[in-house]
């Protein structure tokens, strides 16, 4: 099946099968590897994107249910340079073998999108909205992501300084 | 040339006197921005033109194996072939193999273990092919628990009369404690693409050990390692899971071979729980014996392991007993259950990580049944040489790092007796645990090029996020006076000289002064230019300077460049005194009175470790193991099917790992030390330090916080609700 996904600002048309998966046509129809297969069955992260802004595991969804879709990956977080994200994720060894890495920052870019838009999560007092970067928050939040070599005091080091730069916390 | 170097007795510590500045600093790692950006490229992320996909099938039960539609999923559409090559292994080679592991895949051995594999155009066309396989086996599973075998062993290493100093005791423990079967779980699946050009195979898989795994794959492949190449520029995580070559990598070969195009396996996740090895569970008894005022007088330690018939590897659980503690009277023993589970072998720390954790939980019974306080009774036993061999400690900082992580974590403020703290629902505790891991050295080379633009160094040593790039851009720019960003490091190609590869925590200091070495030479030539003594020459920022002369290294070059060899290996210094990390673990837990969930607080881990290289890649190591110990303690386990011995929760759903949620604040101490008995860098391994008896100081907070021991790891809540009516 034919569909078009506009992948990193860029719209491309691929030629899928309708099995592959979104990870799988990012890997292998577009060569965009930088997102990870770790399970492929949801429980690790690695494979984390944004489709329209929201992080979701691309391991999970088929490709063909994202035409018209508008996709990022790690590969489109940097412009030019590091996003203050990727640099503080290099500042504080927010990773050491790396592999969940690309997951770790599309999920965290989109955490902090949930975030703003007031979504609860099951660290939060209340359905309201209105919540904090607080430390139970953050971890809760990013908590999809599994990180074999637990950098998770750099990772969550990390999204604090990216997001008190950017003004979200 | 070279400069050899094996390691008999003390060094000198040269790079105290060097001028660069960047040894040991926080630098950040110079592979990161590849890794945050998704351009580091892994075993599965290059794909070649024209490349097929393999998938592994497994067996569903024990026995011979009878592919009953061979034919039918062979002539499928998009299917190249189904492979059952006698050549293809059962498991993945255990570290340091250096040859075949068991192959043959016509019998399973264990449920899950690989019996073909199915080649297809596509992913997708191999997974359906590879699920559409109808498979028969003929077997029984035949032993597959440990009290059902009958185990092997050799004899206890026994010193003196335990059994007398138990019954004249003031104070004994006499304990069973037991760890699960676990696995590395790395992030990364085992993966593999491999392609020919006519006789010679070149090969990128996820693997931790170059130099040994090209010989275990060419053994396999029955070919010339000369015509093997591997390449495994980034790894993504091994702890001890990619020591060996695995299933995929044969497999890949031989189908790469057989039908003339590049072929790709990937092993699914689920694959990668059966098919690599897994950390034996453990059955210990720990006896102390102890006078009044909480001296050993003699400890037994004495364990039960696993691994499939035909493995030589043993979960070493009693491997750092040896030292850690005086006590005259001593047994020490280990037996080996032949099951028909999955594989056992090395995974992070392999012996201190599941011993010194239940000893440790063991030595908080005897300071509770001494009634002192559990930091006083590790200083109180803090032998003053090998109490085995009587050899001297190349250094010992126990005590240090007891004194200074007490005071950091706080814990002279600590409530003595358990049960003494609530909070609503809660019970809060601390605990604590020494740290011990043995520190070992292989044999590694390196090589250095020093050109006008700077320095590269080659290795094979492979980086699996142990910060490999970083501490040898940091040796050599120190050594040769550069700035990080005028070294390059170049890893993971076998056409490098032969590195130490990672495992055991040596790869660190063992590379890392093959690379010292490789600088030593290129210094030698400069001096030589210089006209002046090498120990007289400082090199900083691309300068080399001598008395009142300082001139461009650059212009020394004269347009051409240096190279140097470094080569080293363990010698005397590894057997005349004994080597060892040190370190102290200290927790605090909340425990629901209701519902027996724990969570910990807080962590506070100090580690003695030789000189640290790089304090920022070290500390995320010390966090990894930490993490690894709550992951020990409270939730990680392997559960086996009693029936047939298969691992039921063989998915990250089921296998539960410490996530972001599960770690608290950890406060991590490096404790600045120089040991000259560990080679020139004066540095030791770290890498599995943070793990060893990290879990203990959870469960013992956990004892603190409730009364309750929980000596069957790991403590669910089920477990510590069983203690707690």
């Amino acid at each position: 099946m034919k569909i078009t996904l506009t992948i990193n600002k860029h719209a491309q048309t691929v030629d899928v099968d309708p099995r592959v998966s979104l990870l799988d046509a990012l890997r292998g129809e577009l060569g965009l590897t930088g997102s990870k297969k770790g399970c492929d069955h949801g429980q690790c992260g690695a494979c984390t994107v944004l489709v329209n802004g929201r992080r979701i595991n691309s391991c999970l969804s088929l490709a063909v249910m994202h035409d018209g879709d508008e996709v990022t990956t790690v590969e489109g977080l940097a412009n030019g340079e590091l996003s203050p994200l990727q640099a503080a994720f290099v500042e504080h060894d927010g990773f050491q073998c790396g592999f969940c890495t690309p997951g770790q920052l599309c999920s965290a870019t989109g955490m902090l999108g949930e975030l703003e838009d007031g979504w609860p999560s099951h660290a939060s007092d209340s359905l309201e909205g209105g919540y904090e970067l607080t430390e139970e928050e953050l971890s809760e939040r990013m908590s999809g992501n599994l990180c074999r070599c637990s950098c998770y005091p750099g990772i969550n080091a990390a999204i604090r300084q990216a997001a008190e730069k950017d003004g979200a916390a | 040339m070279s400069l050899d170097l094996k390691v008999d007795g003390q060094s000198e510590d040269r790079a105290e006197g060097y001028a660069q500045g960047i040894l040991g600093t926080p630098m950040d790692r110079p592979d990161g921005e590849a890794k945050v950006t998704g351009a580091a490229t892994y075993a599965a992320d290059e794909v070649p033109e024209g490349c097929l996909v393999g998938m592994l099938v497994r067996a569903p039960g024990h026995g011979r194996i009878e592919v009953l539609n061979l034919d039918e999923v062979r002539n499928s559409d998009g299917v190249r072939a189904v492979i059952r090559d006698p050549r293809m292994i059962r498991n993945a080679a255990q570290g340091t193999a250096n040859q075949a592991p068991v192959q043959g895949v016509d019998k399973a051995d264990y449920i899950g273990q690989p019996v073909a594999l199915v080649v297809a155009e596509s992913f997708e066309t191999a997974r359906h092919a590879a699920h559409s396989l109808k498979l028969r086996t003929d077997g029984s599973p035949g032993i597959v628990n440990p009290e059902d075998a009958e185990p092997e062993g050799e004899p206890d290493t026994t010193t003196g009369d335990l059994d007398g100093a138990m019954s004249s005791a003031a104070h004994s423990v006499d304990v069973i404690y037991t760890t699960a079967s676990s696995v590395s779980a790395a992030m990364e699946p085992h993966a593999t693409l491999a392609w020919w050009d006519g006789d010679r195979l070149t090969v990128r898989s996820a693997l931790q050990m170059l130099k040994y795994n090209r010989n275990e794959l060419a053994d396999s492949l029955e070919i010339d390692p000369e015509n093997v190449r591997l390449l495994a520029p980034f790894v993504g995580g091994g702890f001890g899971s990619k020591l060996g070559i695995s299933a995929d990598a044969v497999a890949a070969a031989i189908a790469a071979k057989e039908l003339g195009r590049p072929v790709q396996v990937v092993q699914h996740r689920r694959q990668v729980f059966e098919t690599v090895t897994r950390r034996s569970e453990t059955r210990q008894r720990i006896r102390l014996a102890a006078d009044a005022e909480g001296r050993l007088s003699g400890i037994g330690h004495e364990s039960l392991v696993s691994n499939l018939p035909g493995e030589g590897f043993a979960e070493p659980v009693a491997q750092a007993t040896h030292f850690a503690y005086g006590g005259a009277h001593r047994v020490i023993g280990e037996r080996l259950a032949r099951l028909n589970r999955p594989a056992a072998g090395s995974v992070r720390a392999p012996g201190e990580a599941v011993g010194v954790t239940a000893f440790e939980c063991a030595m908080d019974e005897l300071a509770s049944d001494v009634g002192i306080d559990p930091v006083e009774l590790r200083l109180r036993n803090i032998p003053d040489k090998d109490p085995e061999s009587g050899i001297p400690f190349s250094s010992h900082m126990l005590e240090r790092s007891l004194r200074e992580g007490a005071e950091r974590f706080g814990w002279a403020a600590r409530d003595v007796a358990p049960r003494a703290r609530r909070e609503g629902e809660w019970w809060i505790g601390t605990g604590m645990a020494a740290a011990f891991r043995v520190n070992l050295m292989m044999e590694a080379e390196a090589r250095i090029a020093l050109s006008p633009e700077g320095a590269v160094v080659e290795t094979d040593m492979t980086d699996i996020g142990t910060g490999t790039y970083a501490i040898l851009t940091q040796i050599a720019g120190e050594a040769l006076g550069l700035p990080a960003d005028r070294v390059e490091v170049r890893l993971g190609d076998t056409t490098f000289p032969p590195g130490s590869g990672s495992g055991g925590s040596f790869g660190a200091a063992t590379t890392g002064n093959a690379v010292w070495l490789a600088a030593q030479e290129i210094r030698q030539a400069i001096a030589q230019r210089m006209n002046c003594d090498e120990a007289d020459l400082t090199l900083k920022d691309g300068t080399a300077i001598c008395g009142n002369e300082s001139r461009p290294i650059a212009e020394l070059l004269d347009g051409g460049s240096l190279n140097g060899h470094g080569h080293v290996t363990a010698g005397d210094a590894f057997s005349d005194v004994r080597q060892s990390t040190f370190g102290a673990h200290f927790a605090e837990v909340a425990v629901n009175d209701v519902t027996g969930e724990v969570r910990v607080r807080r962590m506070q881990g100090t580690f003695a470790c030789g000189r640290i290289l790089n304090e920022k890649t070290a500390r995320s190591q010390c966090h990894g193991g930490m993490t690894w110990g709550i992951g020990m303690a409270l939730t990680e386990g392997l559960t086996h099917d009693r029936r047939d011995g298969h691992i039921v929760n063989r998915d990250f759903a089921e296998y539960h790992m410490a996530v972001n949620a599960d770690v608290p604040p950890l406060d991590v101490h490096l404790l600045e030390e120089r040991d000259p008995w560990s080679g020139p860098l004066q540095a030791k391994g770290l890498g599995e330090l943070g793990i060893c008896g990290a879990g203990a100081a959870v469960l013992n907070a956990v004892h603190h916080a409730c009364g309750v021991r929980v000596r069957d790891m790991p403590a669910t809540p089920d477990r510590v609700l069983a203690g707690l009516e």
